[in-house]
């Protein structure tokens, strides 16, 4: 297969994998007319390449009743000699209930989504790992109150009844 | 009561019979409908509600909201290359159904023929009628991809023919027409002086190959009346906002029925279609997207399941042959109905060319239609006399490998 033509089929089956990324190769393959093995490959290489980071589900939790707490945390970090804001950006992702690190323009420089059990272990998060950590300035808390849309995913259910005539000209 | 001849000889819609009978039933998976089964863009509910709530529910001009024609003009020479006056040659009606009526009654006088290639949406005949014209069917074929063949178009007229009736892509066939393939008519329509009437309504339904407007062909917009409109596309099928593009005097003939009929297409719904031109692109690309994958996966389906099937190049119908069951498309549609509970339509509810064949919509999510691609299954393993037609092992991969990518 051409580069280019490899390039174009990468893309589309990026696509259908974002939205769907339960579809088995062969299903794909017919979807985008494409050759299996083909398409069989272009996934290897996307996840050995570290394009494709990991196949996730779009989960609302708080269909559950789980209690969970998520907060937005923006932080304000002065920029480093030579690493800028990496050195603490990825010093604070690596902490396991981070969920994700963002270098935003803007009033701060970071946003962090930090998950945890509860409010306290939340803010005991930010008081004894993150606001300690010297290139941090200040930082902002947000709570989360309600999800309505994540992933491109709406959290509302709309009707779900089709609303059109069984046989139509 | 005493009805007018003309009326009473007009047979009802094929699909009628069978909608009664689909809506006795419960649990039907049904492939018969001929809209999308996306909601039309949240931009464009949302511009419609906005509207609402600044009151703007008055008439508009007989001709629609100039800036709407305008949009419509705008959107027409970017995709087409084809330029239109927003004030005298588009014309805003109630969808693509009033634009065809409006036409015909405009250009026809009685006993006037109309070249209809066939199997075709199923109110070009009875339009033509009502309008005191005389239909001409024209057959195609599945080896001609169901697309009209130059000659037999041309055998077809008389000193009677006043137009020719087109749209592709195609409902109920999927089939599209190619540049070569258009030109080849545009000829036969100069050569015999044809008005052509381009019913493009699932033009952004191409999926192969960009759509070929007819009227930009050399020499084609000063008898061309194209018709277009905004269900498609955009998913808008019940807001009925369609439009005509044309020659000045046809359109100001049109609009005179129109503004003693219809007086003008819905105001709310007109100013909706101004956001989906302006703003809607992006979400006709997804939902063409999302076509396309559907379409290779009801053809891939029919083919395995034995029944031939071509890849539609257009629209969101599949139209399988169902020979290989030794039924009549009417009588597959009936008995895979009441045994396997999938509503499709039979072919020849579409005119002549149709027998032999179902139509299938794809406008279902992928779920949906590997569900009735299962019961079909189901039926044809339980059918007497059923002789799956061998498809060459990678036949289908390679029609749709014709894409690049």
């Amino acid at each position: 297969m051409a580069e280019a033509e490899r390039t174009a089929l990468t893309r589309r089956v990026l696509r259908a994998l974002e939205k769907d990324a339960r579809l088995p190769v062969a299903r794909l393959a017919v979807m985008l007319g494409a050759d299996e093995a083909e398409v069989a490959e272009v996934v290897a290489r996307c996840e050995r390449a570290g394009i494709i980071r990991r196949y996730k589900t779009v989960v609302a939790w708080d269909r559950l009743d789980e209690a969970r707490v998520t907060a937005l945390i923006d932080v304000s970090v002065s920029p480093q000699r030579d690493v800028g804001f990496d050195q603490v950006a990825v010093r604070i992702a690596r902490f396991p209930e981070v969920r994700s690190v963002q270098l935003v323009s803007g009033g701060s420089d970071l946003r962090v989504t930090i998950e945890g059990n509860t409010m306290h272990e939340v803010a005991e998060f930010v008081a004894r790992k993150l606001s300690p950590i010297d290139a941090v300035t200040a930082t902002n808390t947000h709570f989360l109150l309600r999800t309505y849309k994540e992933d491109g995913e709406v959290f509302v259910d709309e009707p779900a009844a089709d609303g059109r005539l069984p046989v139509s000209p | 009561m005493r009805l007018s001849r003309v009326v009473q000889e007009v047979p009802p819609s094929g699909i009628r019979r069978l909608f009664d009978l689909v809506a006795e039933m419960d649990d039907v998976i049904s492939l018969g409908v001929g809209e999308p089964d996306f909601l039309a863009p949240w931009r464009v509910r949302e511009s419609a509600v906005y509207g609402l709530e600044r009151g703007r529910g008055s008439y508009t001009s007989n001709s629609g909201l100039l800036e709407l024609r305008e949009a419509i003009a705008a959107h027409i020479t970017r995709r087409d290359g084809v330029a239109y006056a927003p004030r005298d040659e588009i014309l805003v009606t109630v969808g693509v159904s009033e634009a065809l009526d409006l036409a015909l009654r405009a250009l026809l006088d009685p006993g006037d023929e109309v070249i209809v290639p066939e199997p075709c949406y199923v109110s070009y005949v009875p339009c033509v009628r009502f309008a005191a014209g005389v239909p001409v069917a024209l057959p195609t074929r599945a080896a001609d991809g169901f697309v009209p063949q130059a000659a037999e178009v041309e055998r077809l007229v008389t000193p009677r023919t006043r137009a020719l009736l087109l749209n592709y892509p195609n409902n109920p066939t999927g089939a599209t027409m190619g540049r070569a393939e258009l030109m080849a008519l545009a000829d036969v329509a100069a050569r015999h002086d044809l008005i052509v009437i381009s019913d493009e309504i699932y033009d952004r339904l191409s999926y192969d190959a960009a759509h070929v407007a007819f009227a930009s062909l050399p020499g084609m917009a000063e008898r061309t009346l194209l018709l277009n409109g905004f269900s498609k596309a955009y998913a808008m099928t019940g807001w009925r906002v369609g439009y005509a593009a044309g020659p000045a005097p046809l359109i100001a003939a049109m609009t005179k029925i129109h503004q003693y009929t219809a007086l003008c297409a819905n105001r709310n719904a007109q100013e909706a279609a101004i956001e989906a031109l302006r703003h809607g692109e992006a979400d006709v690309v997804a939902m063409v997207e999302d076509y396309d994958a559907r379409r290779r996966v009801i053809v891939d389906g029919f083919n395995r399941l034995g029944l031939p099937c071509h890849l539609p190049a257009g629209a969101f119908y599949a139209f399988p042959s169902v020979a290989p069951t030794g039924l009549s498309a009417g009588e597959f549609t009936e008995r895979l109905l009441r045994e396997a509970k999938v509503a499709v339509v039979p072919g020849d509810a579409f005119g002549a060319g149709g027998e032999g064949h179902v139509r299938c919509s794809y406008a279902y999510g992928i779920g949906q239609i590997e569900e009735a691609l299962a019961r079909i299954g189901g039926f044809l393993e339980r059918l007497d006399g059923f002789v799956p037609a061998t498809v060459p092992a990678g036949e289908v991969v390679a029609a749709g490998a014709s894409r690049p990518g």
